[in-house]
């Protein structure tokens, strides 16, 4: 809090020194309203420095329309294709692109061209934004730069003073942001979502969602629809009520909550037994999609809490684990798909729902946590069809309407039981890729089966409260990984590409002909869409836990990787 | 959400080592600075478990134990397939309150044992929440240190002699390099696990190195390859990707391959060690190996 304090009044300074002082409130020292108010301060200064800079683009110093990012452009991401404008590339989820430069028959000789060190700890997870060869992206702790996409040198740099007793469950990660306007968006561990402005990083408005100190964060790229910034927050693991917002992309006035629990009253509160809804869980914690013909936003969520312990929360607990159809102007519900009812194995839903039309069906699909891939209809959200895509032993049958259900000797005990897929899931956040021209979905799958135990624990506020613990099955095969193609039409796997222990990368899929990937060793390499076959590869130097992107500059296509601490950019030499 | 704390956890324990300071035994002033130059990480604000004794801690103890530690050191402490045994009096990091709340909050560097805040084990524990683990493991400590049931200096001889296990075996700096140096497993290790280690070497191989990020450390997998030129070789995976393989000869030569230029190779998961059956090894001969191997590890 003391950097933006500083930059704050660094500001007002530099304000005052060009005869454009405003009277700016006294600045409360800490807490979470001080948080929320100093916002509201920050948010005069910034529009004073957007005035400033206003001037200079008149003068024509910056050329205004390039940086201008409206809701059209969004859109139309497809007509741009140089520009990586939201987190899945477009707002079907896809993670494709027409750019085929970089292709099968030269991507052998592929070279870095820039790294960029964030010199964070911990995971860094992010899948930069690129605008007119500027590209916008996160680290670890919250932080936030601009480089110039072509070199990697920095613009501005940005890092929010955290406060020291956040909570986040699995590191202090940030996967990227989102862009409208002359601002890009992130939601911070401290629960906050922020506005900085394109040109200098300065904070434009700072909105307080929900208290961290009771569990929740932000993790995930907030997704702009229209001018409406959406987030979901993080905290599966605390006992947290989750929810879906929405805030004014020009103000950061919140429009709508949709909380994924519903109350006393709402459809689906009766699947939760007594109290138990309120410390429910189902946080919404990975980017969600949007179909512009039917106006309606696809998001997933997580877990019930305590996740790997049903007892006490007795009933199917909507909406933990599912996909929800929502309305993006007023946040309401027009669907729900549950994937795994009543969860006592932390399969979080959480995997970006890819929106694909087949024929004159418009559908999405989903490589599920929980081992199944689903193909469910768009309109309706009914199920159409559910196949294991990796190792399934926590369901054995299905319910009427198709829908895997939990064996019950997959239950955890106190002195555990072996299940699969393990706690880590058959898949994760990392994203999969629809690619048009092959018409297959790729994902990186994770076989790993582990012992679930449960922990009976009492749920207090702000404490970890999962219910559980589990443990590697250090009988089974070691722990291996691959990346499957898998057809949606027959929802059978075309082929596999093995790595050799379960990685944390997403995939892309371009025109080229070409899948980008990386492994937990530290590869980062591409194959070829139609085969699987390694076509070229990259040692990064540590394990990458991203999802990679491309975009173009003066004709010129790049791949870029978050790995380690760094940001690779490769290109044709 | 928990399936992203492992992740964390071990990148956590490499990053530690670049970036912590070695504050176990750091005086008052340097701890002030501490205070002031990282205020993420916290400080460490007492030397003595404000809980010592009281079982309803050490319950609540119990808990976050499973939530955050049983990964690796398994339930009831005993052990994992990772972590050591901390029912043991003597700990190989420092028997104290103090220490152990140190070695928890701040990780060991060195070792796999990550930071317990940043979410770095589990989802994270509080200063409160380290100190009830602490209790927890007071509670399930043996009370008195084990003791080798048997001949230390017996099974000094068989390990360097009859039994050949320092052919592939290094202690105190002295032994073969095929097989992970045992100077320190059995201070961390308990006897049954030492026993099975010996008995049926596959069940659990041993780890090797850690790589940044990485959830798994590489195993001692046995290889064999075929080389462009027809030599065949075989011995140790010391790492491996995709694409490459770094390698140790039965005769400790390290390899270096890259996998497409290899005729053929395999790696299988099995121990380079043989079992050692009955018949080889009587359970009072084990028991001795058993109890050198422990006195060596408390030194």
């Amino acid at each position: 809090m003391k950097g933006e304090r500083a930059v704050f009044q660094e500001k007002s300074r530099f304000l005052a020194a060009l005869g454009m002082t405003r009277s700016v409130k006294t600045i409360p020292k800490s807490g979470f309203l001080a948080r929320k108010e100093r916002g509201l301060g920050m948010t005069i200064a910034g529009g004073v420095a957007t005035v400033l800079l206003g001037g200079m683009v008149c003068s024509g110093l910056v050329p205004v329309a390039r940086a201008q990012v409206t809701a059209q452009r969004l859109l139309d991401s497809a007509r741009e294709p140089r520009n990586w404008l939201m987190y899945s590339g477009d707002y079907a989820g896809r993670r494709y692109s027409t750019l085929d430069q970089i292709r099968t028959s030269n991507v052998s000789s592929l070279v870095p061209k820039w790294a960029y060190q964030t010199m964070a700890g911990g995971k860094f997870e992010a899948t930069p934004l690129v605008v007119d060869g500027v590209l916008y992206a996160t680290g670890a702790d919250d932080r936030a730069f601009a480089l110039d996409a072509r070199s990697g040198r920095p613009i501005w740099q940005y890092q929010r003073a955290l406060p020291p007793d956040i909570r986040p469950c699995c590191g202090r990660v940030n996967r990227g942001m989102a862009i409208l306007g002359d601002k890009v968006f992130l939601g911070t561990l401290d629960a906050h979502v922020i506005a900085l402005d394109t040109r200098t990083g300065n904070v434009v408005w700072d909105v307080g969602t929900s208290d961290y100190n009771k569990g929740y964060s932000i993790t995930l790229a907030p997704l702009v629809i229209k001018n409406l910034v959406l987030i979901g927050v993080s905290g599966g693991e605390y006992g947290i009520r989750g929810f879906i917002d929405a805030y004014d992309g020009a103000t950061g006035a919140r429009k709508w909550r949709f909380y994924t629990v519903p109350g006393p009253g709402e459809p689906g509160h009766e699947t939760w037994e007594g109290d138990s809804w309120k410390i429910g869980g189902a946080p919404a914690w990975i980017t969600g999609t949007y179909d512009a013909a039917t106006n309606t936003t696809f998001w997933t969520t997580g877990n019930p809490s305590p996740s790997n312990r049903g007892e006490g929360r007795g009933g199917d607990n909507l909406y933990s684990n599912s996909l929800l159809a929502l309305d993006p102007d007023t946040g309401k519900l027009k669907w729900h798909f549950q994937f795994t009812k009543h969860d006592e194995h932390d399969y979080d839903a959480t995997q970006v729902p890819v929106l694909v039309d087949e024929g004159d069906r418009d559908l999405i699909l989903q490589a599920n946590r929980n081992g199944f891939f689903y193909v469910i209809d768009r309109a309706s959200g009914k199920l159409v069809s559910a196949t294991p895509y990796g190792r399934v032993t926590w369901s054995n049958a299905k319910d009427a309407s198709g829908v895997p259900i939990e064996r019950k000797e997959a239950s955890p005990t106190l002195t555990g039981v072996p299940v699969c897929p393990g706690a880590l899931g058959a898949t994760n956040w990392f994203s999969p890729s629809y690619d048009p021209q092959t018409k297959l979905f790729y994902v990186t799958a994770r076989e790993q089966c582990d012992i679930f135990s449960t922990a009976p624990q009492p749920y207090d506020a702000g404490h970890a409260f999962y219910g559980s613990a589990y443990f590697p099955n250090d009988d089974s095969q070691p722990f291996w990984g691959a990346v499957r193609a898998i057809d949606p039409a027959t929802s059978q796997i075309k082929w596999e590409l093995k790595h050799l222990s379960p990685s944390w990368s997403g995939v892309l899929s371009t025109a080229g002909g070409l899948i980008f990937t990386g492994d937990a060793e530290g590869n980062f390499m591409a194959l070829d869409a139609a085969s699987g076959k390694i076509l070229w590869h990259f040692q990064c130097g540590a394990s990458v836990y991203a999802s990679p992107m491309t975009y173009a500059i003066d004709g010129k296509q790049y791949v870029a990787i978050a790995a380690g601490s760094t940001l690779f950019a490769f290109g044709l030499p | 959400m928990l399936a992203l704390k492992f992740a964390e956890k071990t990148a956590f324990c490499l990053l530690r080592t670049f970036t912590n300071f070695p504050c176990r035994r750091a005086r008052p002033a340097i701890l002030v600075f501490i205070a002031i130059g990282l205020p993420v990480h916290g400080v460490f604000a007492q030397e003595k478990n404000p809980y010592a004794g009281d079982e309803k801690i050490a319950k609540l103890g119990g808990y976050q134990f499973r939530l955050n530690c049983a990964f690796c050191h398994g339930l009831g402490a005993r052990g994992g397939g990772r972590g050591p045994d901390l029912t043991r009096a003597q700990k190989r990091h420092g028997n104290s309150d103090a220490e152990m709340f140190h070695n928890i909050h701040d990780g060991i560097p060195g070792t796999a044992m990550p930071a317990a805040t940043n979410g770095g084990i589990g989802v994270g524990m509080s200063d409160e929440e380290i100190w009830q683990v602490v209790t927890y493991l007071r509670s399930v400590q043996v009370k008195a240190p084990e003791q080798p049931a048997g001949n230390a200096e017996h099974g000094k001889e068989l390990f360097n002699g009859a039994l050949g296990c320092s052919t592939c075996h290094m202690i105190q700096g002295k032994g073969g390099r095929l097989g992970p140096d045992l100077t320190t497993v059995g201070g961390s290790r308990s006897a049954e696990y030492l026993v099975e280690s010996v008995r049926n070497p596959n069940r659990r191989l041993a780890q090797g190195i850690f790589e940044a990020m990485k959830e798994f450390p590489q195993e001692y997998e046995t290889v064999s390859v075929v080389t462009a030129d027809g030599t065949k070789l075989s011995g140790v995976v010391l790492n491996q990707d995709q694409f490459t393989l770094q390698m140790l000869d039965t005769r400790e030569q390290v390899h270096l391959f890259e996998k497409d230029k290899l005729r053929s190779f395999e790696t299988r998961r099995e121990s380079a060690m043989p079992a050692y059956e009955q018949k080889t090894l009587s359970d009072k001969d084990l028991q001795d190996v058993i109890a050198y191997l422990q006195t060596v590890g408390a030194q």
